[in-house]
């Protein structure tokens, strides 16, 4: 485990172009959702400001575990800490990119959008109380749908993962017995079904297993034209998983009223709004002890914030709306340096 | 210690004398680093792990529960303990009768022209980090053995009969069968290489006066060489066993990770080593003292198994 946790943080160091000793380099840990992004930003602000970034993408535990500890100039974490837990570690949180999870399928004769759940028929079928796809809960909400007479396979994340926490989160949200039962966490003990390594773990079970159902990274479930459902959201409309329907539930979210940007995008309201819907996050301490390195941190975000969305985009993430880029910029007032000046103006 | 130095002949100005005394520390320092580093490791899961231990005492390896929900918080270990436990006997059961098929085949049958491919063959196998393995598994061998093995079996087997129950699961590739299969493949070169060498050891006098007797090669090879290499045969079945133990990433590909006990050959399961590499990233406070204590757990049944090998050895030998 450990050999791979190296081949895992020496892979992604080398994508982040570390190990060149230069001024204004920055080092940070977490999340592995929104890696890719990172690397792709920190070549580009390489190439144009001369500083790196040395992202590991250990998991959004260890970039917690990490950040707490000081080892690193930021963490980052798909799972928000709360507004409590940030003051007690003294740290301040803002988000960077918005993604969204996708209930994928493998129902042979049917094609991608063609069936609709909502987060209770969800809920129901990862319970294992919902077991067949032509279950007449699931056929009332697809009529005219030729749902198979086939056995429900649920797959799910065997790893702690950010996605897992979406998921579940948004399980408790739409049903009752789900939220007193397994809960919404990054790993929960799972009533029914298989759990795969990864996204590319849960999506080969899926694959490999007519009937399956799994739900996997928008990005990932683009990536390889996997078979997804509609699923209802707030105002009650089915909609498509697409960057458009997670900006959506991005743009609908009372940002400005969430304390740490503490905020899931869970069944926000708006038309077209993407119910499993998630922002991704970064941690850094309030009080910087060099504030030299956290004026660098922020000018990297802020330097992302101005040029990464189109290279955010082509890789399936979303970007965040303007208003809420500058409130996250101003939010950026309380992280000062040791003389408890701002370190970013 | 120092009679027996004292009764050795005395020699003039022996030639590197005053290297020995170095060489003796060298070798006592990297046999006692070895035991420190032994130590270390027990006391930093004992001490990482005792959290989760202290909260759920005996019910952290009989309770069937692993509910890392923090509202909920319940470790009990028993589906991961079992899980290991048969995959690695099955893997071992598989693989045993091969890795001896190939080592006698090399030793005692096979043409010269081909000992050393063969040999080069089995030795390349061993050196496939086990991420291949898993890949490979969950890639390749898991549609093959759903769609070949998994689904006629489910099919054949008579409804009411065992078999239902011994065949039910998933037939998706995935589960307890399918991990044992891929961890049979991994100990297999090891098994091999290591009885391999073994058997190369049998005095050829020995061998062959055998063979001038007139027994067949069946007959050496269970009479004669078996009974020869024993001891060593049955260390060569620990390290074989021991890696199915440890195994990690290879078995979490293809097992199905899920905490319970399994419920027939292709139902999905989990074992320790792939619960921890599945939760120790994303795990805090009582998980992971949980997952420690899994990792000590992992190292009483490794030890437990090696001490069982070493007492059926001291019983062999009286006998």
């Amino acid at each position: 485990m450990i050999r791979t946790f190296i081949a895992a943080a020496a892979a992604t160091t080398l994508i982040a172009g570390a190990g060149v000793a230069f001024a204004g380099n920055i080092s940070g840990a977490g999340a592995t959702f929104p890696a890719p992004v990172y690397a792709k930003w920190a070549e580009s602000y390489k190439a144009s400001s001369g500083a790196a970034l040395n992202y590991q993408a250990i998991g959004s535990g260890g970039g917690k575990k990490q950040i707490i500890a000081g080892t690193v100039d930021f963490g980052a974490t798909d799972k928000p800490m709360k507004p409590d837990e940030l003051a007690a570690a003294g740290l301040q949180q803002f988000p960077t990119v918005v993604g969204g999870v996708v209930p994928v399928m493998n129902l042979p004769g049917l094609k991608a959008g063609q069936v609709k759940l909502t987060g209770r028929v969800l809920a129901d079928i990862y319970l294992g109380l919902i077991k067949k796809w032509n279950d007449p809960v699931i056929a009332s909400w697809n009529k005219g749908v030729a749902l198979p007479n086939m056995p429900i396979t649920v797959v799910h994340r065997s790893d702690g993962s950010g996605t897992s926490f979406l998921f579940t989160s948004y399980l408790s949200m739409g049903d009752e017995a789900w939220a007193k039962g397994p809960g919404g966490n990054d790993a929960v003990n799972w009533p029914v079904g298989l759990g795969g390594k990864g996204n590319d773990g849960v999506a080969a079970f899926v694959k490999q297993t007519p009937g399956a159902i799994g739900y996997v990274e928008y990005a990932y479930a683009k990536q390889n034209g996997m078979n997804y459902a509609l699923m209802q959201n707030k105002a009650g409309k089915f909609v498509a998983p697409m960057a458009a329907n997670f900006a959506a539930a991005a743009a609908g979210a009372k940002w400005g009223a969430a304390p740490g940007f503490y905020l899931l995008l869970l069944d926000q309201p708006g038309a077209n709004a993407w119910p499993i819907t998630g922002a991704t996050f970064i941690l850094m301490h309030s009080k910087q002890t060099n504030a030299q390195t956290g004026k660098d941190v922020l000018s990297f975000f802020d330097w992302a914030y101005k040029n990464g969305d189109s290279q955010a985009a082509a890789l399936d993430y979303v970007s965040l709306p303007d208003p809420v880029k500058n409130l996250v910029r101003k939010s950026w007032k309380v992280i000062v340096g040791p003389d408890g000046k701002p370190v970013y103006k | 210690m120092s009679t027996a130095l004292n009764a050795r002949p005395r020699r003039t100005a022996p030639r590197g004398f005053a290297f020995e005394p170095i060489f003796r520390a060298l070798c006592f320092s990297a046999a006692i680093t070895l035991l420190v580093t032994l130590g270390g490791v027990i006391v930093a899961l004992a001490i990482g792990g005792w959290p989760a231990i202290a909260k759920f005492g005996i019910n952290f390896v009989i309770g069937a529960t692993w509910d890392p929900s923090p509202d909920h918080e319940v470790y009990g270990a028993a589906g991961p303990i079992i899980g290991t436990l048969i995959t690695s006997a099955a893997a071992l059961m598989m693989a045993l009768p091969v890795a001896g098929g190939v080592a006698f085949f090399l030793v005692e049958l096979c043409p010269t022209f081909l000992r050393r491919p063969i040999g080069t063959a089995v030795e390349l196998l061993a050196g496939i980090p086990s991420i291949v393995y898993g890949m490979w598994g969950l890639f390749v061998f898991a549609p093959f053995f759903a769609k070949y093995v998994e689904a006629p079996l489910m099919t054949a087997a008579p409804a009411g009969s065992i078999w239902e129950a011994v065949f039910s699961g998933i037939p998706n590739g995935s589960g307890i069968l399918a991990a044992s299969i891929i961890l049979a493949i991994m100990i297999l070169p090891f098994m091999a290489a290591t009885l391999r060498e073994l058997l190369n050891t049998v005095p050829a006098a020995v061998r062959e006066s055998a063979y001038g007797l007139g027994a067949t090669t069946a007959e050496v090879v269970m009479s004669v060489t078996l009974p020869y290499v024993r001891r060593g045969a049955i260390g060569a079945v620990m390290l074989g066993l021991g890696r199915a133990l440890g195994e990690t990433m290879a078995v979490t590909f293809i097992i199905g990770n899920s905490h319970g006990f399994p419920k027939g050959l292709f139902d999905s399961g989990s074992t320790i080593a792939s619960t921890i590499a599945n939760e120790f990233n994303e795990a805090s406070g009582l998980q992971s003292a949980a997952l420690i204590a899994l990792g000590l757990v992992l190292f009483v049944i490794t030890f437990t198994v090696l001490a069982l090998a070493r007492l059926m050895l001291r019983t062999q030998a009286k006998g």
